[in-house]
């Protein structure tokens, strides 16, 4: 493991990598999210019960799963600039916030358009969307921490904490709909027996969901490359890099 | 030998936290005042009626109380910070996590424990039925020890913010969440004759678990700032 990272504790190490895989990722992600979405959205054939508004989980679903996703990654980055004291590693934790918050956003304000029609109500205070609202305000509190102190090192090292501090929210949010049975449904993909989903809309959803990871993951690294580059701005590497644009 | 010097820190940090407070009393009794000012407006706001009261009557106590323990945090480790008590701490040979405990426990001894006292009062002014008032009460003995943890963790990862008050808040009311829903959920139980074992379980458990990981989380923030 310390062998594999050391090389990118070096920022210029890893503006290299990022910047030499940035474009496959974008174009990973441009295929699968217009492959996805477009299939889920004109082609799946509509549900027997909910009609042609179910079609929103093709982004409600991997918004939500990435909202979270985008957490424990953001936790993990955390303990390893805990950890090893790695400074890339601190400056991941403010790339992915702004864009865990967005997918929080987009998970909760599809819901709700989903909620709509469904339940008839754009918002209950159900277990599981008040966990992902306050999933929503943890992502807020990790970047105001980041912003709030003179020495940029130490809003680093705090939003490391706040981060690891917040996971505990992850499990709550995930087993929700089976500890609190409200009106937000059950799994039906993240559990490990066979999903209870026809194939015929899956498929469009796992592709959706890998062109989320894809969108996901190429962001974070667009804004990593902006943070790398405001921390690293008198280092002549960082000067030459920008002279080459 | 260890052992016997630790639990000497311990106290020895407990009491002087306790006499710092006894010295400055006005610290201590704010939030208590600020509690029993919240709970008045709120007959005023919504009306007399004992009806209305007494079912939202936890939602109000509970609500005062983790708005009542956020005004204080600020102070928690700022003072010590500022005339190098904390650095002091951080050059002891027992462990930060184990010393930063003793600073909790004298943070929950001022503010958690008075609102238990406080709790037969506040059930009272808002006519809560008795069996309602022992769910208040054991939900504020069990609860108010984790956000005593929760909120010395907000304080020493904002130490070296100006103004840190309201980031702190910002921090911490996510973190508290939990802990208001299940007391809440024991209160409104017990009122309407429900066992409340299961609830109460849950806020012991959330409690026990705070208080024995926060501590790592408090040391590395104060370590962070005191550098």
């Amino acid at each position: 493991m310390w062998r594999w990272l050391h090389p990118y504790a070096k920022p210029e190490a890893t503006y290299r990598l990022v910047d030499k895989l940035l474009p496959w990722f974008a174009a990973l992600t441009f295929i699968s999210l217009a492959v996805g979405v477009v299939w889920g959205l004109a082609f799946a054939p509509s549900d027997y019960q909910q009609g042609d508004s179910y079609r929103i989980i093709f982004l409600h679903v991997p918004a939500a799963i990435f909202s979270m996703g985008a957490y424990s990654g953001m936790a993990i980055m955390g303990g390893i600039a805990l950890i090893w004291q790695i400074k890339t590693a601190e400056w991941v934790i403010p790339a992915i916030a702004p864009v865990g918050a967005a997918l929080t956003v987009v998970a909760l304000l599809t819901g709700a358009i989903w909620g709509k029609p469904m339940w008839g109500t754009w918002w209950v205070w159900d277990a599981r969307l008040t966990s992902e609202l306050i999933l929503l305000f943890l992502y807020i509190g990790v970047m105001a921490l980041y912003f709030a102190f003179d020495d940029a090192r130490t809003g680093a090292k705090a939003a490391a904490i706040l981060s690891l501090v917040g996971v505990i929210n992850l499990p709550i949010i995930h087993y929700s709909v089976e500890w609190w049975n409200t009106l937000h449904q059950g799994a039906t993909i993240t559990k490990f027996e066979r999903p209870s989903i026809a194939t015929s809309m899956l498929i469009p959803l796992l592709i959706c969901l890998a062109g989320f990871l894809f969108l996901t993951i190429s962001l974070v690294m667009m804004r990593l490359k902006n943070e790398i580059l405001r921390h690293e701005l008198g280092r002549p590497w960082a000067q030459h890099e920008l002279e080459k644009k | 030998m260890i052992n016997a010097s630790m639990r000497q820190v311990w106290f020895a940090v407990l009491k002087r936290d306790l006499r710092i407070a006894a010295r400055r009393r006005s610290d201590a009794l704010n939030p208590l005042l600020f509690l029993l000012m919240v709970v008045t407006l709120f007959p005023l706001g919504v009306g007399p009626g004992p009806d209305i009261l007494a079912r939202i009557a936890p939602g109000i106590i509970w609500v005062a109380a983790l708005l009542a323990s956020l005004l204080g945090l600020e102070r928690l480790f700022k003072d010590d910070f500022q005339d190098g008590t904390l650095e002091q701490l951080c050059l002891l040979p027992q462990p930060l996590a184990f010393t930063a405990t003793a600073k909790v426990m004298a943070h929950w001894l001022l503010t958690g424990l008075p609102l238990v006292i406080l709790s037969p009062l506040l059930a009272l002014l808002l006519s809560l039925p008795l069996q309602g008032w022992w769910a208040l009460a054991l939900s504020l003995l069990l609860g108010t020890p984790a956000l005593s943890a929760l909120g010395a963790i907000g304080a020493a990862l904002t130490l070296q913010v100006q103004r840190g008050s309201s980031l702190i808040s910002l921090i911490l009311i996510p973190l508290f969440i939990p802990l208001l829903i299940f007391a809440t959920a024991a209160v409104e139980n017990a009122s309407m004759g429900l066992a409340v074992h299961g609830q109460l379980a849950i806020l012991a458990a959330i409690s026990v678990l705070t208080i024995t990981l926060s501590p790592l989380a408090i040391a590395a923030g104060i370590k962070m700032s005191v550098n």
